[in-house]
C-alpha cells in the first residue's frame, strides 16, 4: 500500500553489472509524485543504464524498483507501460515509415483491450465513447505540443527538434503517471531547448504527470527541476534541490576533476 | 513477333510470379519484424506441399479439410521454429542466425525424405481442369487458379498488416524495436507472430506450387528464386516483394520461351546483379539495411 508521502517511484539499492563493469552500484533515490526529478552526471556515469533498468530494458543484478508502492523489478517493459510508465529515448526512437499521427496513436497501444471476448463485451456505445475520448486526448496532445501542421507528415522527414517533440507526444498518449525523458534537449539549439523546457513544465503542471529526466544541459536542469540526483561511476554522489547540488563539492569534483580544476572553479565563483 | 504467344507466355509468367510474390511476402514478414534472413522459406513451402499430400492422399481427407490443416501445420512449424531455433539466437550475429536457417532447410529436406521418400510425387487433382481463355490467349487453368489463390492470400496478408492490431504491432516493431517495447508492445510475441504468419503463408503457397508442378524434397529451390525476388524488391518491403515477384516470374517465363530453358536462371540472376549495381537496397528497400 502506498502511503500519501511515499514516492511514486522508489529505486532501492539498485546494482547492475555488464560482465566485470559495474554500471550501477547500490543506487537509491525516490521520485515524489508531481515533481520533476533530474538525474545528472558526467558521461559514463550510468544515467542511461539507470533509465533502462527503471523502464525494464535491463534487469538489475540487485535491488528493487517500486512504482506506486508495488514492486515492479521483475516486470517487462510492456507490463510497466500498462502501469503508466512512459519513456523517450536518447537517440530518437520513432516508428519509421509512419506518420506523426500514427506514431502518436501507437502510444495508446498499452491500454487497448485484447481478445475476441473483450471486443464482444466491449462493443457498442461504451467502446465508441472510449474511442472518442482517446481521439480527444490525441487532439489535445497535438495542440499542446504545437505539431498540428505536421500531423500527416512521415516522421523520418522531420527535423530533429520536431522528432523529439513527436516522441514526447507519443509518450503522453500513453497517459503516463511517470514520464521518463532521456536527454530531452540533447543536440537542440537555445530556442528549441527553451520550447522543450516549457513543454516539460506544462506537462507537469497541466497534465499532472510526474517527470524523471536525464539531461546534460545544466541550465535547463537547474531551471525546471524540483529535485536533482547526481551519479558518478554508477553511484549516487549527491541529491537535493538544484541550488544545493550545484554547490556540493563532490559534484563540482566529478564534473571538473578534483584538485586544480575544482579549485579554479571555486576561485571563479568567489571572484 | 507472335503477339498471342507473347501474351500467353506473359500470363503464365505472371501466374508463376504471383506465387513468388506470395512467398516473398512471407519472407519479408519475417525480415521486417525480426531482421532474420530466412533461407529455409523454400523448404517450409515444401513442407506445406507434403503436409497437404499427407492429409489429402495419405489420410484421404477432402480438400476443404486438407487445406486449412496444411496451413495449420505451417503455422505450428513457424511457432516451433521461432521458439526452439531462432529465439535462442537473439543477439547473435546475423550471419549465425542466417546459418541456422540454412541448417533448418537441410533438416526439413531430410525429414521429408525420411517420411515420404526422395521421389517426386503428384498431389491429388483438386483444381478444375477446363481451359481458360483471356481474349484469345490460353492460360493453363492451374496457373490461373494459382494466381487467384495467391492474390487472395496476399490481399488478406496486406489487410491484416495494415488494419489489424497485430499488424500494426508488427509494423511498429519493424520501425523501432525499443520504441515498440516502451509503448507496451510485446516484441517477443510479435516475433512469434511473424514466424507463424509467414510459415502459414509459405505452407499455403506450397499447396499451390505442388498442385501445379508436383512435389519433391528438392522443390525448396523455389526459395532461391524467392530470394532473388526479395533482394530485387528490397528485403523489408512488402510492395517490393509484390513487384519483384511479378517481375521475376515474367522474366523467367520470357527468357524460358524466347531464349530457351537454360537461360531462365541467367536472366533472373543477371537482373539481380544489375539491380544490385544500381540500387543496392533493392527497388523499395529501406536504406539502413544491414548487409550480410
Amino acid at each position: 500500500m502506498a502511503e500519501a508521502s511515499a514516492p511514486l517511484l522508489a529505486v532501492e539499492g539498485l546494482s547492475l553489472a555488464f560482465g566485470g563493469v559495474r554500471a550501477l552500484s547500490d543506487v537509491s533515490f525516490g521520485v515524489a509524485e508531481g515533481s520533476i526529478t533530474a538525474v545528472i552526471g558526467p558521461n559514463g556515469a550510468g544515467k542511461t543504464s539507470l533509465f533502462n533498468a527503471v523502464s525494464g530494458f535491463y534487469r538489475p543484478g540487485a535491488g528493487r524498483i517500486r512504482f506506486a508502492g508495488e514492486d515492479i523489478t521483475g516486470e517487462r517493459p510492456p507490463a510497466r507501460a500498462k502501469r503508466g510508465l512512459a519513456r523517450t529515448f536518447q537517440n530518437i526512437a520513432l516508428f519509421r515509415g509512419m506518420t506523426v499521427l500514427d506514431n502518436i496513436k501507437l502510444g495508446r497501444h498499452a491500454h487497448l483491450k485484447t481478445g475476441v471476448l473483450d471486443a464482444l463485451v466491449y462493443w457498442g456505445r461504451a467502446r465508441r465513447e472510449e474511442m472518442e475520448l482517446r481521439a480527444e486526448v490525441e487532439e489535445r496532445i497535438i495542440d499542446f505540443l504545437e505539431i498540428q501542421h505536421i500531423r500527416h507528415a512521415p516522421v523520418s522527414a522531420l527535423p530533429y527538434g520536431l522528432q523529439k517533440r513527436v516522441e514526447l507526444a507519443r509518450a503522453l498518449a500513453m497517459r503516463p503517471r511517470l514520464l521518463m525523458l532521456d536527454e530531452p534537449v540533447a543536440g537542440m539549439n537555445r530556442e528549441e531547448t527553451e520550447d522543450m523546457a516549457r513543454f516539460i513544465l506544462d506537462v507537469k503542471e497541466e497534465w499532472g504527470v510526474t517527470i524523471l529526466m536525464v539531461e546534460h544541459d545544466m541550465g535547463m536542469v537547474m531551471d525546471i527541476s524540483d529535485h536533482v540526483v547526481v551519479l558518478n561511476f554508477g553511484q549516487v554522489i549527491a541529491r537535493g534541490q538544484p541550488h544545493e547540488v550545484q554547490r556540493d563539492p563532490a559534484v563540482i569534483g566529478a564534473y571538473l576533476g578534483s584538485g586544480d580544476l575544482a579549485q579554479r572553479a571555486r576561485n571563479a565563483e568567489a571572484a | 513477333m507472335d503477339w498471342l504467344f507473347l501474351a500467353e507466355v506473359s500470363l503464365a509468367g505472371l501466374g508463376a510470379g504471383a506465387l513468388y510474390a506470395l512467398t516473398g511476402v512471407a519472407f519479408v514478414l519475417i525480415y521486417k519484424a525480426t531482421r532474420v534472413v530466412n533461407l529455409a522459406i523454400g523448404e517450409i513451402l515444401m513442407l506445406g506441399g507434403y503436409a497437404f499430400f499427407g492429409f489429402a492422399a495419405g489420410a484421404g481427407l477432402p480438400v476443404w479439410a486438407a487445406i486449412p490443416l496444411t496451413i495449420l501445420v505451417g503455422a505450428l512449424a513457424g511457432a516451433v521454429i521461432e521458439r526452439a531455433l531462432i529465439r535462442p539466437m537473439l543477439g547473435e550475429s546475423p550471419i549465425s542466425v542466417f546459418m541456422v536457417t540454412v541448417g533448418l532447410g537441410s533438416i526439413l529436406v531430410g525429414l521429408v525424405e525420411l517420411g515420404f521418400g526422395a521421389d517426386p510425387l503428384r498431389l491429388p487433382e483438386f483444381l478444375p481442369n477446363d481451359p481458360i481463355f483471356l481474349g484469345e490467349a490460353y492460360l493453363a487453368p492451374k496457373v490461373a487458379y494459382g494466381f487467384a489463390a495467391a492474390s487472395v492470400l496476399i490481399a488478406i496478408a496486406l489487410a491484416a498488416l495494415r488494419f489489424s492490431r497485430a499488424g500494426v504491432a508488427l509494423r511498429a516493431t519493424a520501425g523501432d524495436q525499443g520504441a515498440a517495447y516502451s509503448v507496451g508492445i510485446d516484441v517477443g510475441r510479435v516475433f512469434s507472430l511473424a514466424w507463424v504468419a509467414a510459415c502459414a503463408t509459405a505452407a499455403g503457397a506450397g499447396i499451390v506450387v505442388g498442385a501445379i508442378g508436383g512435389i519433391s524434397p528438392t522443390m525448396g529451390v523455389f526459395g532461391l528464386s524467392v530470394l532473388v525476388v526479395v533482394i530485387v524488391g528490397g528485403l523489408d518491403s512488402v510492395a517490393g516483394a509484390l513487384v519483384g515477384g511479378l517481375l521475376i516470374g515474367l522474366i523467367e517465363a520470357l527468357a524460358g520461351a524466347f531464349l530457351g530453358g537454360e537461360f531462365k536462371l541467367l536472366a533472373t540472376f543477371g537482373l539481380l546483379v544489375l539491380i544490385l549495381m544500381v540500387r543496392p537496397y533493392g527497388l523499395f528497400g529501406t536504406h539502413e539495411i544491414e548487409r550480410l
